[in-house]
């Protein structure tokens, strides 16, 4: 069926002309459509606006077809993508998950979905998002829930949980989100999906709704690594409208995946990991992880082994501090980023009878209950009197956080971890308890701190028939070495090739 | 240490945040708590460690100071909750005569 291709199957079909563009953008519509009432992946469908989108994919592949310059043609011409909605694309209504921006419609796209569209890719829609990113769950989106694919009573995790579930659930053929604290790679397990955070710099802010500054990236999820490969190509890059953006050149990552000769498909051959030092930290198995989480993750390890990797244990101490540091750091960050929200220039506007009023009625009413919690926790880290003891600590904690991951990466090349101390949990389940849910992310809040490169791709499953994540780690602006390494373990294993039995035939 | 119903309302104010009483008691609570636990970063010795704010090395990232067109007014202004004459409305922040 079309729409649970990948990528670079549609690639190849779409340009030996067995399947069109439109053909492919009406299939994963028609799939939407089925499915999407149960998974509930998107805010904002964009159906008409695709199938154009669409319509000039296939001109541009006539043109090429015509012109012999097929094999030079970017890859994602007419693929279907869906974007979370703290991405902006113009013209197209976002929310950010939030009643603050319930109507707002950007006037400009993201850098990263302007050079999509430049790579001919097709936009399908918005896909739901704890508010403001603020989440591990997508429980936090204003508007709804997002479910699992995998079992419509769990949640999908979050903050990017509607672009996750929509790769997983064939609702797109990739998507992108954006990870601060996790908000990619945590998603990613729970769905069973590849996601990929880059390292700080390697892709445009501008367009993405800053949450915190310093933590941001935008990330693909994808059916497997080649797609993974493909999508953070499209994106990565200098943009002269981000100033923390890095001017460094973008590899061809689908080739740097392993050697050539590729395959019958046309992708690289896996590389053998001889040489290759994997770490595994040992402050990353703790108490209370759910031990089937713990045994697959494990022998994820051994199998990098059988492929020809060294792994050696290895430690990062601070490792613990994490939680508090990010949970310090990213509300400070946060707090300064969403002062924008105040009813004046977009958005939701309570008017009040003087202008203070028209701030806190707007954002008292706007907000949702954890957007408010973390602007009131970073406002008061911030401020006078508490700065040095908890904002300003916390950063000198996060250099030690920072120097861990140096240090280990110097002694190995990449470092193999848990993405989540467990698989998807239900619905309802630690709503209640903000610390309970801040704890989802122990494992990735690190690598938010450290800026460096990282992914999460299946490697098992649990007795419920849920994904279990393995997290590949490595320093900043090595996503060839972090690609090749989880396209080698991919490649000797099944999982990638699994998808979820949603209720709905097609 | 737990925060007090004061310190919460300061906060809301610094924050331009209008909070129900239910919003303040909860946030009181569930505040503490996180702050509780990030009291444990004052047992680190982090005398000689230099905070991080970027993990990028780039500074002063500069562009030439060349005049190029922005954004139209009318683009700017699409979603104003109030807008007249290309300006955004507000409410007065002076007084009459001041």
């Amino acid at each position: 069926m079309l729409h649970e291709l990948t990528i670079h199957e549609a690639a190849v079909l779409l340009r030996g002309g067995e399947i069109t563009a439109t053909e492919l953008t009406e299939a994963v519509l028609d799939r939407i459509l089925s499915a999407d009432n149960d998974v509930k992946a998107y805010l904002t469908l964009t159906p008409e606006a695709a199938l154009e989108q669409a319509a000039e994919a296939d001109a541009t592949l006539a043109a090429a077809r015509k012109a012999g310059t097929l094999a030079v043609l970017p890859l994602l011409t007419g693929i279907p993508l869906a974007i979370k909605d703290v991405i902006t694309v113009e013209g197209v209504p976002l929310t950010a998950g939030s009643k603050i921006l319930e109507g707002y419609v950007p006037p400009y796209s993201a850098t990263a979905v302007e050079k999509l569209r430049a790579a001919g890719a097709v936009i399908l829609g918005k896909t739901n998002t704890d508010e403001f990113a603020m989440g591990s769950s997508t429980e936090n989106s204003a508007y709804f829930t997002t479910r699992n694919p995998w079992d419509l009573s769990r949640v999908p995790g979050g903050s990017s949980g509607g672009s996750a579930a929509a790769v997983a659930a064939d609702e797109c053929l990739g998507a992108f989100g954006s990870d601060t604290g996790g908000s990619v790679r945590q998603p990613a397990s729970f769905c069973g999906v590849v996601g990929v955070k880059p390292t700080y710099g390697r892709v445009s802010r501008f367009g993405l709704l800053a949450f915190a500054s310093s933590l941001d990236q935008i990330g693909p999820f994808a059916k497997d690594v080649a797609d993974a490969a493909i999508l953070l190509g499209a994106v990565a890059g200098h943009d002269r409208r981000d100033s923390t953006s890095v001017d460094l050149p973008v590899p061809d990552y689908l080739v740097a995946l392993g050697q050539q000769p590729g395959d019958r498909s046309g992708l690289p051959r896996p590389a053998d990991l001889k040489g290759l030092r994997v770490g595994v930290p040992k402050e990353y198995f703790i108490p209370g992880m759910q031990v089937e989480v713990e045994t697959a993750v494990r022998a994820a390890v051994v199998t990098l082994q059988e492929l020809g990797a060294e792994v050696r244990e290895i430690s990062l101490p601070h490792t613990d501090l994490a939680l508090p540091v990010y949970y310090l750091i990213a509300p400070a960050e946060a707090s300064a980023n969403l002062a924008r929200y105040d009813g004046i220039r977009y958005g939701l506007s309570e008017a009040g009878e003087s202008l203070w009023e028209t701030y806190r009625r707007t954002r008292g009413q706007g907000f949702g209950p954890e957007v408010k919690r973390r602007i009131m926790l970073g406002t008061y880290a911030l401020s006078a009197g508490y700065y040095d003891a908890y904002y300003l600590k916390a950063q000198q904690v996060r250099t030690l956080i920072k120097q861990d991951f140096e240090a280990a990466l110097r002694e190995v090349h990449v470092i193999a971890c848990p993405v989540s101390p467990t698989t998807a949990f239900r619905i309802g389940e630690k709503a209640a308890d903000p610390l309970s849910m801040y704890l989802a992310d122990v494992f990735t809040l690190s690598l938010n701190l450290a800026g460096i490169c990282g992914l999460s791709l299946p490697c098992g499953f649990d007795q419920d028939r849920l994904p279990i994540g393995l997290q590949l780690i490595a320093g900043a602006f090595a996503e060839e070495r972090l690609l090749r390494t989880a396209y080698a373990y991919e490649q000797a294993t099944e999982w990638h090739n699994r998808k979820p039995a949603l209720p709905i035939g097609c | 240490m737990p925060l007090t119903s004061t310190e919460v309302e300061h906060i809301a104010e610094l924050a331009r945040l209008d909070l129900t009483e239910h919003e303040k008691a909860l946030f009181q609570d569930q505040l503490s708590a996180i702050l509780d636990y990030a009291a444990v970063l004052q047992g680190v010795d982090t005398s000689a460690v230099p905070p991080t704010a970027t993990v990028l090395t780039l500074r002063n990232v500069m562009r030439d100071d060349a005049v190029v067109p922005s954004m139209p007014t009318e683009d700017v202004l699409a979603n104003a909750p109030a807008a007249v004459d290309g300006y955004f409305r507000v409410k007065a922040i002076l007084e009459a005569g001041s």
